[in-house]
């Protein structure tokens, strides 16, 4: 059984030449350069944002460009662990780096649950279970007392980092957020070049052939999918502390939509596609944001001409040209 | 109202909250079952989830608004445009994009329709702003009666007499009929069907667009009680893919059963704790995965 | 289509003039923040635009050698949207003022953002009295109208006319809360009772469930605590569900003339709220109707463009006497200097940020009452403005020394 991301992957060499991981370091020294330097020409707040959604589609694309999966219900990740962290930096008075751990770790939770429900799953009814079962955890925030309903949870302070640390200028939190996005970067990509990643690789092109060799794919596969749900929680509480803000917005199904398009555009399956998908999207987001729903359409235009002819994607197209994988 | 006084009380609830909101409940129901009817109708053939039929829903009740407004076609005319019309444009989609994904991962489609989903209430959106239009209840319809509990009104009793009669219609026609049988047999076997002669292509093409029309139907339908708006349909959809996995995706009377039967879940749990009202479908939802993973009256996939 | 681009690069050509040196950046940048798409977008909406633009223009500041320029965004009705336009504005692209913001759960982000940033905001429509109550800041002024305000008129004209039972039908955000709160105080100081209370999603398209539950509570009263689309859906569907033939009636707690507009008179007549603002009042509101009408389509000014006018005026008379837009002192200024305009005649500006001026309790007229386009209220009484308002040490305001 063929699934998404499987295109990717054969369109390079299914064994990585000799030099590919230096490739892959060069374009990640080439990424940490501009990102350090673009904060002082580029509004940093917007960025900081950027680096959010990166980190997301870094979490979801392991979970769809490794293991095959189409989770449509992400944004239950994201938003919870936002949630968790506005009330407990707000409410408990906790650090940041607390309220962060405290998200995600909620979010790891929210993974573990979700996951263990849907896993036996896979497809299209993967797609459509965790597509529900995110909905229900989004009622359950929209009644829940603490979430402040649609006003959601305002005023979130930045608070001092480690005791030291005061958040509130914006090149300080936007140092310590970029610190944060390239921990769960190497994360994901140790991750996929583990042997851990190379079981994962191996279920996802031959179930059956894995399982007469010992292993219990369903055991990986949830691992997986807590993981990226972690990842996904980290995003979404360090997103509660730059914009001091959680909301429904977060939780809500369109913003499950946003991270699949993110990923798809970027490239399924590559390292760096996510990055690339969600830098994009924000910036076209943050333009046509005067204009209501031009976004809507933009993205969904996006979202057809990329499945009918660009399925690749940015880095995915970018990867067959230079023949490496990246 | 003031009429007929019932004194005992169910469960201490009274019987017009408990019958009023069952009734609520089952004209929600008539809607569920009309779309998810639609959506497992495309699923069992094209093995596609057509994240676009809220959006098509939507447009069913904007084409109606139209109708009304540019040609001065009544409800009427408008129950019978409509799908028609919508149809014809679900046959030309599917021609033109989604034929092409038939070779790959069936998640492609599923992503597609939703890129379509956006466009479409993005553009909608955009014309209209999205609080929303009127829509007059066809006066034949208008008034209600009393019925001693409640209040109904003429046109949501109708609602639901009609959309039996439509959930009905299609079950026959696919259950008991040749061409139903020609249906079925290319889900189960394209190919073998294919080599009888039947021309599987074009099978698909008109079940998309059927599925589409039932989609405009309902929309029809619900424009003069829910307001048309360019986003009715994005968060009722949702609610539908859960019906459907509850019933079994594929499985016609499996899709209308579990419609109404959740519509009227929903109305009773409005009743007794109202807090659960929009999650219980979804928490049902997860108990069925647990116990039965293809649904109530799912196939084995 | 509107071209935001277009209409500022208008506005600065027409108001081109020598800069002053304390003002930042030599510009009076004013943003108007409201929706534009959903279902405050008739209340508010363009015509808050028009309604500022209307007032840099009578204050003559291209005379008085000061540069306005105005923009305007739509929130979307949603915290994070406006909250990040509003830091946008602040941070980079040099805003003064913010102006506007309906959607009470908005302007509560916004209030704390402005605070934080050291500008000034202007609420011209949002509600919720919390504004000038706990989260009360002294770089917010809330003109217009508030839920006390509201509950205050219309609860105690209800009550005090035989609605003492009253069942909500409440919208699930800081508005319609508080105006449940408010109202709720108010009947149940009157000697009212309260049968009943259910919460609805904002833009609910459907109240039949809503509507039955209030129907089975037999309270005379169901209060709408609600605005726009949504009050007007509730009482169209009521009109379906036959809620007024069984004896009921609606209180309408939020209502605008474009409200009214939009149900038409033969389904809104007989409806009994609070305005602080009705464009027949006089000759000057009068005028001033007719000018905007000129330039919103038709459309007439609700309370909230009358607002949007005055709170903008008000603002460039403090600009102009404190020759500098820094946010906490030009609010100081207004709460300085009295007020005095067409449209709500001579008021002042309280230390909490509640701008005081009288209130009117009006009734829709029945369609044979009306003569002319628009002419949809009577006015019932005029509550003076000491009274229109919550007295000041009532509201747990911060800035209010005890």
């Amino acid at each position: 059984m063929s699934s998404v991301g499987a295109e990717v992957e054969s369109a390079t060499p299914a064994e990585a030449p000799a030099g590919t991981l230096r490739h892959q370091a060069v374009a990640f020294v080439i990424m940490v350069a501009v990102l350090v330097v673009l904060p002082f020409f580029v509004y940093p707040i917007f960025l900081m944002k950027a680096l959010c959604f990166a980190l997301f589609a870094c979490a979801f694309n392991l979970l769809i460009g490794y293991v095959g999966l189409l989770s449509f219900g992400h944004a239950a990740f994201l938003g919870a662990a936002g949630y968790v962290t506005a009330h407990a930096a707000k409410v408990w008075g906790w650090p940041p780096e607390l309220a962060i751990v405290a998200g995600t770790a909620t979010a790891a939770a929210l993974g573990l649950a979700v996951g263990a429900v849907a896993i036996r799953s896979r497809g299209i009814y993967f797609a459509n279970i965790t597509l529900a079962l995110a909905q229900m955890i989004y009622f359950f925030f929209l009644q829940a007392k603490f979430t402040g309903g649609e006003d959601g949870i305002q005023s979130v302070p930045r608070g001092t980092l480690f005791g030291f640390l005061d958040l509130r200028p914006t090149v300080t939190l936007y140092f310590v957020v970029l610190a944060i996005f390239l921990a769960g970067f190497l994360l994901v990509h140790r991750t996929i070049h583990s042997p851990f990643g190379q079981v994962i690789k191996a279920i996802r092109e031959n179930e059956a052939r894995a399982i007469s060799l010992g292993y219990r794919p369903e055991h990986y596969k949830l691992i997986a999918f807590v993981l990226s749900a972690t990842l996904s929680g980290l995003a979404g509480g360090t997103k509660a502390i730059v914009f001091q803000l959680a909301s429904l917005t977060d939780v809500h199904w369109t913003m499950s939509g946003e991270v699949v398009l993110m990923t798809l555009l970027g490239g399924l399956g590559t390292v760096f596609g996510p990055v690339v998908g969600a830098f994009l999207l924000i910036t076209i987001e943050h333009y046509l944001a005067q204009l209501g729903a031009w976004v809507t359409i933009v993205q969904g235009v996006i979202f057809v001409i990329c499945v009918l002819a660009f399925r690749r994607g940015v880095v995915g197209e970018l990867a067959r040209l230079i023949r490496r994988p990246l | 109202m003031r009429g007929n006084l019932i004194v005992f009380q169910f469960l201490g609830i009274p019987p017009q909250a408990l019958f009023g909101q069952l009734l609520i409940g089952l004209i929600n129901g008539s809607f569920y079952a009309l779309l998810s009817l639609g959506l497992s109708v495309i699923f069992g053939l094209l093995n596609i989830i057509n994240f676009a039929h809220g959006a098509q829903y939507m447009m069913g009740a904007f084409v109606a608004y139209f109708l009304l407004q540019y040609a001065g076609l009544g409800y009427w005319w408008a129950l019978l445009l409509t799908p028609v019309l919508m149809a014809g444009l679900g046959m030309a989609l599917e021609r033109t994009t989604l034929k092409r994904l038939y070779h790959l991962d069936h998640l492609y489609g599923l992503l597609l329709t939703f890129g379509f989903a956006l466009i479409i209430q993005g553009v909608f959106r955009h014309a209209f702003g999205s609080s929303g239009l009127p829509y007059p209840i066809p006066p034949e319809l208008a008034g209600g009666r009393n019925l001693g509990f409640m209040f109904l009104p003429n046109y949501r009793a109708w609602v639901i007499v009609f959309s039996v009669g439509v959930c009905l219609a299609t079950w026959y026609v696919i259950e008991w009929t040749k061409l139903g049988s020609y249906l079925r047999a290319a889900t189960e076997n394209p190919a073998l069907v294919r080599a009888f002669g039947i021309n599987v292509p074009r099978m698909i093409t008109l079940t998309y667009g059927f599925g589409v029309g039932l989609a405009a139907l309902a929309g029809v339908l619900a424009a003069p009680i829910y307001q048309v708006n360019p986003l009715m349909g994005a968060d009722l959809i949702i609610v539908v893919f859960a019906v459907v996995v509850i019933g079994g995706m594929g499985s016609i009377m499996g899709s209308i059963v579990t419609g109404f039967a959740l519509g009227v879940v929903e109305g009773l749990t409005k009743v007794f704790y109202p807090e659960a009202s929009n999650t219980v479908i979804f928490v049902i939802m997860a108990i069925v995965l647990l116990v039965r993973p293809t649904g109530l009256f799912g196939r084995a996939s | 289509m509107r071209n935001p681009l277009a209409i500022t690069a208008t506005v600065l050509a027409l108001l081109a003039g020598p800069a002053h040196a304390q003002i930042s950046d030599g510009i009076v940048k004013i943003g108007v923040l409201n929706d534009q798409s959903s279902l405050y977008a008739d209340l508010a909406g363009q015509g808050s635009v028009v309604a500022a633009r209307m007032a840099v223009e009578d204050f003559g500041a291209a005379a008085k050698g000061l540069k306005v320029e105005i923009i305007f965004a739509d929130h979307q009705n949603k915290a994070d949207v406006g909250s990040q336009i509003a830091r946008q504005w602040y941070d980079a692209e040099k805003v003064d003022l913010i102006l506007d913001v309906p959607n009470s759960g908005v302007a509560l982000a916004v209030n704390q953002i402005t605070r934080d940033k050291g500008k000034a905001f202007i609420v011209s429509s949002a509600a919720s009295s919390d504004l000038t109550g706990k989260a009360c800041s002294p770089n917010t002024v809330h003109w217009t109208y508030d839920t006390w305000a509201l509950a205050n008129g219309t609860g105690n004209a209800i009550v005090k006319t035989g609605g003492d039972t009253w069942f909500f039908i409440t919208a699930d955000y800081a508005f319609g809360h508080a105006l449940e709160r408010d109202t709720e105080a108010v009947v149940v100081k009157t000697g009212g009772k309260v049968l009943g209370k259910v919460r609805h999603p904002l833009n609910n398209q459907d109240f039949s469930s809503f509507l039955l539950q209030a129907q089975a509570s037999k309270a005379k009263i169901i209060g709408l605590a609600n605005a726009g689309g949504d009050t007007t859906n509730a009482i169209k569907q009521g009109a379906e569900f036959g809620i007024v033939k069984g004896g009921q009636n609606f209180a309408g707690l939020l209502v605008f003339l474009t409200d009214v507009h939009a149900l038409g008179l033969d389904k809104a007549q007989g409806l009994i709220f609070t305005e602080t603002f009705y464009w027949d009042l006089n000759e000057r509101t009068r005028a001033f109707a007719k000018r905007f009408a000129e330039r919103n389509r038709g459309i007439h000014p609700t309370m909230i463009h009358a607002g949007a006018y005055a709170g903008t005026m008000h603002y460039l008379k403090a600009v102009e006497a404190l020759k500098g837009d820094d946010g906490a002192k030009v609010i100081a200024k207004m709460k300085e200097m009295p007020t005095d305009d067409p449209l709500f005649g001579k008021g002042t500006i309280r230390a909490d940020g509640r701008k005081i001026h009288p209130a009117y309790l009006v009734e829709v007229k029945k369609p044979a009452e009306s003569k002319y386009p628009w002419d949809y209220y009577k006015v019932r009484t005029t509550i003076p403005a000491e009274q229109a308002f919550r007295p000041i040490d009532q509201g747990d305001c911060p800035l209010v020394k005890k």
